[in-house]
């Protein structure tokens, strides 16, 4: 059977050409998008594997939190709670030992919406940022969040002194990908910092930006944030696309 | 002040004011728990719809919920009431005005009179008294008739937006989506396409491209970039082609800031693409879309509940003769709405609400993936509407938004409804489908040979 919109498909992945069964989708199409929204939620229904994720990331350490959202449910109806730690985290965080100066930069791998974005894209993200940032740099031990929206990096950072957050996160699953990874970067973080303070870089995923692309991005905006004291707005991505001989090695 | 209080058995339910009262009077949903305004109990929720039925529907007039000299929304809703049309409801309780809204007395032209008489509060209080039989019962009683190239609101028709999006306004894959959805009969309300890009340039392009597919096939219906206000006033500035000027307007006045609109940018907008005379049946020209929480998530509710600071958007678009509104109702996410339970409360109420106000409503019935919900949920909706008289429903290809990440329903959901239930496109745009070949007599559009006229004339298009 001839497909009349063979030759559109090229140009969209929207769901068209679909065919009919009276009025309605012909099996297929119907258990297809079934199958996208039934990964869409699962990826924001799961739990992710923390206590496999810090075996992962050893010898890099780790410390585990919670933000003061019980479980799934209270996080989605609760935003605000999912922002900020349970009281017993934020404690523990405060008692940990500190260097002689304060951590530059702590990382935050969270939950989100997104499990499966986390566990398929967290610590690949993780050390594509790590290695690019400069050597001197102090990182404070990877926090790992549950319950976690984006604000809860800055009490994180906030209760470990930290002058500098990137927090690692999954994004709302769509029907074409439900493990993407966004970072967000925010300088100087404490409780009540807007939206607008902070630089955003979404869609890591294996058909997005890759895991190289994403580090690069970072370490440069972590380096520009230090160097004109603001992140946000102020601060433009003006990172130059990934260096040729660094690409070519990632394709060898 | 008045006291607002009920004793039931041996508790007495005490409200300190009559947003109080408002609040836990709403049925259960998220955003007022959120917001910390909702009743903690179910017997408190009865409670509050106890004290609001013997309300008279006076007392909205006498306390404003949200201030006359804080809220230019206000302002315009107590400014603009006719009192002349209020009179034949004026001394009634909100609950004598369901029963009122109910009785065979109410029918289309006493509705329709009464409009201009009706503010927001009480809409929204009357409806807290209403189940969701009743507010399809009323909102079915209710015509808002408006027109551009195609005449909207008519008994026995079902409109429909086609949603072409595309995540980086490809031509062609915009083009495949619009010629899909020609195909199932959509987009009689209108072609509307939400843009990736905000620049007036790509704008205009995706105008430009719109406007060239409606002429090639003299099809009579208006487009829509779904565009900030602002940048729309500047494509036309700039000569583009444009039907409708779209904008997502709140409740108060601090919310429409957000959006980064007030009423005086709205009148400057209606009053640009009234110059430029595109209409052929009518000049209803804007097209506005809202959904319960915005105002919240704005944090400029003011202690208003979610559905009240909705019902109060609708006093914004009336102002503006708009020719098409919809609450995106299940788009914001479980925080203000968790379920498909609430989803289709909500719906079914933005939509009454609108129409008894005179708003020509329609609904994009769609959830978030983190929302409990999923497509049989939506067909629930989506029939209860067009049971209800809803004049457009949004389709987008196999019920998936690759832009915007969420679900709506799909082409063939709104055909599905229109043969289930009778229900014809606008008469210009039926007319249109019986010349390419594609509706029979009897108003079915059955599947398309793909080797037939129609099919081959549009797809030799977009390539």
């Amino acid at each position: 059977m001839i497909d009349p919109f063979a030759r559109f498909r090229i140009a969209t992945r929207a769901r068209i050409g679909l065919g009919r069964s009276g009025d309605a989708l012909p099996t297929a199409a119907l258990l297809d998008f079934q199958l996208a929204h039934a990964r869409a939620r699962d990826a924001v229904h799961g739990a992710v594997d923390f206590a496999a994720l810090a075996g992962e990331l050893d010898p890099v350490e780790t410390v585990a939190v919670n933000s003061a959202a019980a479980d799934r449910a209270e996080y989605l109806r609760r935003p605000d709670l999912g922002r900020r730690l349970c009281d017993a985290d934020r404690t523990m965080l405060q008692a940990l030992p500190r260097g002689e100066r304060p951590w530059d930069i702590v990382f935050v791998i969270a939950d989100g919406l997104s499990a499966t974005a986390v566990a398929h894209n967290g610590i690949a993200t993780f050390a594509a940022c790590a290695e690019r940032l400069p050597k001197d740099w102090t990182v404070a031990p990877v926090v790992l969040a549950a319950q976690s929206r984006v604000a809860l990096g800055d009490d994180i950072a906030h209760a470990l002194g930290a002058k500098m957050v990137a927090i690692l996160i999954g994004e709302r699953p769509g029907l074409s990908v439900a493990d993407s990874l966004g970072i967000y970067l925010t300088l100087d973080p404490r409780p009540g910092r807007l939206e607008s303070e902070r630089n955003c870089i979404s869609n890591i995923h294996a058909n997005g930006l890759s895991h190289a692309e994403a580090g690069g991005k970072l370490a440069w905006l972590a380096r520009e944030a230090r160097r004109i004291g603001l992140t946000g707005i102020g601060l433009k991505d003006e990172a130059p696309p990934l260096i040729e001989a660094e690409a070519k090695t990632l394709l060898g | 002040m008045p006291t607002y209080a009920c004793s039931l058995g041996s508790t007495r339910h005490v409200f300190a004011d009559l947003k109080a009262v408002m609040a836990c009077a709403s049925p259960r949903r998220s955003g007022d728990e959120l917001a910390g305004i909702a009743a903690d109990s179910d017997e408190r929720r009865v409670a509050a719809r106890l004290v609001l039925a013997d309300l008279p529907l006076s007392a909205f007039l006498d306390e404003p919920l949200i201030s006359y000299e804080s809220d230019e929304v206000t302002r315009l809703i107590v400014d603009g009431h006719d009192v002349a049309a209020f009179a034949p409801v004026r001394s009634m309780t909100v609950g004598q005005f369901r029963e009122w809204l109910l009785s065979y007395a109410a029918d289309e032209a006493a509705l329709a009179r009464l409009a201009p008489g009706l503010t927001p509060e009480m809409v929204a209080a009357v409806s807290k008294l209403m189940r969701n039989q009743d507010l399809m019962a009323v909102a079915k009683k209710c015509r808002v008739v408006t027109g551009f190239r195609t005449t909207l609101g008519l008994p026995g028709r079902l409109g429909a937006r086609l949603q072409p999006n595309h995540p980086t306004d490809d031509p062609s894959g915009i083009a495949a989506a619009v010629i899909d959805g020609l195909l199932f009969g959509m987009g009689d309300a209108v072609i509307g396409i939400n843009p990736a890009s905000d620049s007036p340039a790509a704008c205009i392009a995706l105008i430009e491209m719109l406007d060239a597919v409606r002429r090639k096939f003299e099809i009579p219906t208006q487009s829509c970039v779904l565009t900030h206000v602002t940048n729309t006033l500047t494509c036309i500035e700039r000569g583009a082609p444009v039907d409708l000027v779209f904008q997502s307007i709140a409740g108060t006045e601090g919310a429409n800031a957000g959006f980064g609109v007030n009423l005086g940018i709205l009148k400057e907008a209606q009053d640009a693409a009234l110059s430029l005379k595109r209409g052929t049946v009518g000049d209803n020209v804007m097209y506005f879309e809202t959904g319960q929480g915005s105002a919240l998530s704005a944090d400029a509710h003011h202690g208003v509940d979610q559905q009240t600071c909705e019902v109060r958007a609708y006093a914004v678009a009336r102002a503006f003769r708009p020719m098409l509104v919809n609450t995106v109702v299940g788009f914001i996410g479980p925080e203000y709405l968790y379920d498909a339970k609430q989803i289709t409360r909500a719906g079914l109420e933005d939509h009454c609400c609108g129409k008894l106000l005179g708003v020509p409503m329609g609904v994009d019935v769609c959830y978030t993936n983190h929302a409990e919900a999923d497509q049989d949920d939506m067909d629930t909706l989506a029939t209860l509407l067009a049971t209800a008289g809803v004049n457009f429903l949004i389709g987008v290809p196999g019920a998936d938004d690759i832009m915007l990440s969420y679900q709506s329903l799909s082409f063939h959901d709104i055909l599905g409804l229109r043969h289930r239930l009778g229900l014809k496109p606008c008469p210009e745009f039926e007319a249109w489908l019986m010349r390419m070949g594609m509706l029979d007599d009897a108003g079915v559009l059955a599947p398309l040979a793909t080797d037939g006229n129609a099919m081959r004339r549009l797809l030799a298009h977009g390539g």
